[in-house]
């Protein structure tokens, strides 16, 4: 039977879901033996490939360049899940968006400075007026809840999609 | 005058309720679980929050369970697909609405709109989020008020109105810039009619309203307590 290939993201969130993954401890060995991490911040792939099975996305879609790879990366899945809170709903970097963004900069970058910085502007991605929930730009299959979504959860969801069935997360899971 | 006896049926089992009950409390009188948000024991009902939504036998409409009053013969049905549907969908509206950042806040893990979502499913809003930006008021000794965190469940109103007996809370502005109101839109600090119960505080069913003082997941709030002043006081059963 051919592996599952996997790949998993991180956009604007703290990583905080990536250390929840590793939390399933030794259920990775089993999970490894069904299924190929084949991109990720845990992996050395420099470019997203192509015929991806499942993407677990974390962060919210903040940057142009969150909006280029999601693009990407529902292009290149068969499945993508939103997995934890800033994906799911934007969360803590979706709180910025009350301030609009030209307002949000100066404030962090001139306020209170000599102004001698800048804005920086080369190099970084130029920030989206919002931080948006994965499902707000692209296509969704699934949504994992939780900041981060426990552990259990995402070897639930991992499991069941790496053996071709659709997890039922009712009860399972919640915001927060 | 006492209360005639009336038979309805719910989910096709007979139930006895007593005339000018509504739906709802014949129903938790019986035992029987229908959620709901906006409804606390022992206060008046609104039909705020649209969760409690029954469907009734020859109403091609849902009713709300918590204002509906019971007739005699009337057949109940409190959980089906459809209810299902438009329960979830009540949620999703109230996330969007406002700004619910679960992670941050103090109620996180004890928050009846947090946990009401789990228990029907609701994994993500389907609804665009609409980010308002909407002040809190720390003015009040001991208490503060955040606007992100509401969904004017009005709990805190009646809470205030009919148990406490201040009235220092009301529903101001229209629509969807509504928004809770301390005496006539004065900040709470300043508000004279305030006792400093901490009864909104602890009908909140959000982190909307909470004690100053308390960190993320730290707020847990004792609601019963209200339900049994009102009952003592006269309040519906």
């Amino acid at each position: 039977m051919s592996k599952a290939r996997v790949a998993t993201v991180w956009l604007d969130g703290c990583s905080g879901c990536h250390m929840s993954l590793l939390d399933i401890d030794e259920a990775i060995a089993a999970l490894a033996a069904r299924a190929d991490i084949v991109f990720g911040p845990l992996v050395d792939a420099q470019e997203f490939p192509k015929d991806v099975d499942v993407t677990l996305v974390e962060g919210a879609v903040s940057s142009q360049d969150d909006l280029k790879q999601i693009q990407t990366i529902r292009k290149n899945s068969k499945l993508v899940v939103a997995l934890g809170d800033c994906a799911v709903n934007g969360n803590v970097p979706a709180m910025r968006n009350t301030i609009p963004v030209k307002k949000l900069l100066e404030g962090i970058y001139l306020a209170g400075t000599q102004g001698e910085r800048g804005i920086p502007n080369e190099g970084v991605p130029q920030l989206l007026r919002n931080a948006v929930p994965v499902h707000e730009a692209v296509k969704v299959d699934l949504h994992v809840p939780g900041c981060p979504p426990p552990a259990d959860a995402i070897l639930y969801v991992l499991t069941e999609l790496v053996e071709g069935r659709k997890p039922d997360l009712a009860g399972k899971v919640r915001f927060g | 005058m006492p209360h005639r006896k009336t038979s309805i049926r719910i989910d096709g089992e007979l139930v006895s309720a007593s005339d000018g009950q509504t739906i709802l409390e014949a129903a938790r009188a019986a035992g029987k679980f229908i959620p709901a948000l906006c409804y606390l024991k022992g206060l008046s009902a609104t039909g705020a929050c649209r969760v409690c939504i029954v469907e009734v036998s020859g109403v091609n409409r849902l009713l709300p369970a918590c204002t509906t009053p019971v007739q005699e013969g009337m057949s109940v049905t409190t959980n089906s697909p459809k209810l299902q549907k438009y329960r979830r969908i009540a949620i999703e509206l109230l996330l969007s609405e406002r700004n619910h950042y679960c992670s941050v806040c103090v109620s996180n893990g004890h928050c009846e709109l947090q946990s009401m979502a789990k228990s029907l499913g609701v994994t993500h809003s389907r609804y665009a989020y609409g980010y308002p930006k909407l002040p809190v008021d720390v003015t009040h000794e001991r208490f503060v008020l955040d606007h992100n965190r509401c969904i004017l469940c009005t709990r805190c109103v009646r809470a205030c109105a009919e148990v406490e007996g201040a009235h220092v809370w009301d529903v101001g502005l229209r629509g969807i810039r509504s928004r809770i109101t301390s005496e006539l839109n004065r900040p709470w600090g300043e508000s004279r009619g305030c006792t400093s119960c901490g009864k909104c505080v602890q009908a909140c069913p959000t982190g909307a309203l909470a004690e100053k003082g308390w960190g993320v997941e730290e707020m847990v709030k004792r609601d019963d307590n209200i339900g049994r002043l009102a009952l003592r006081h006269g309040g519906r059963r």
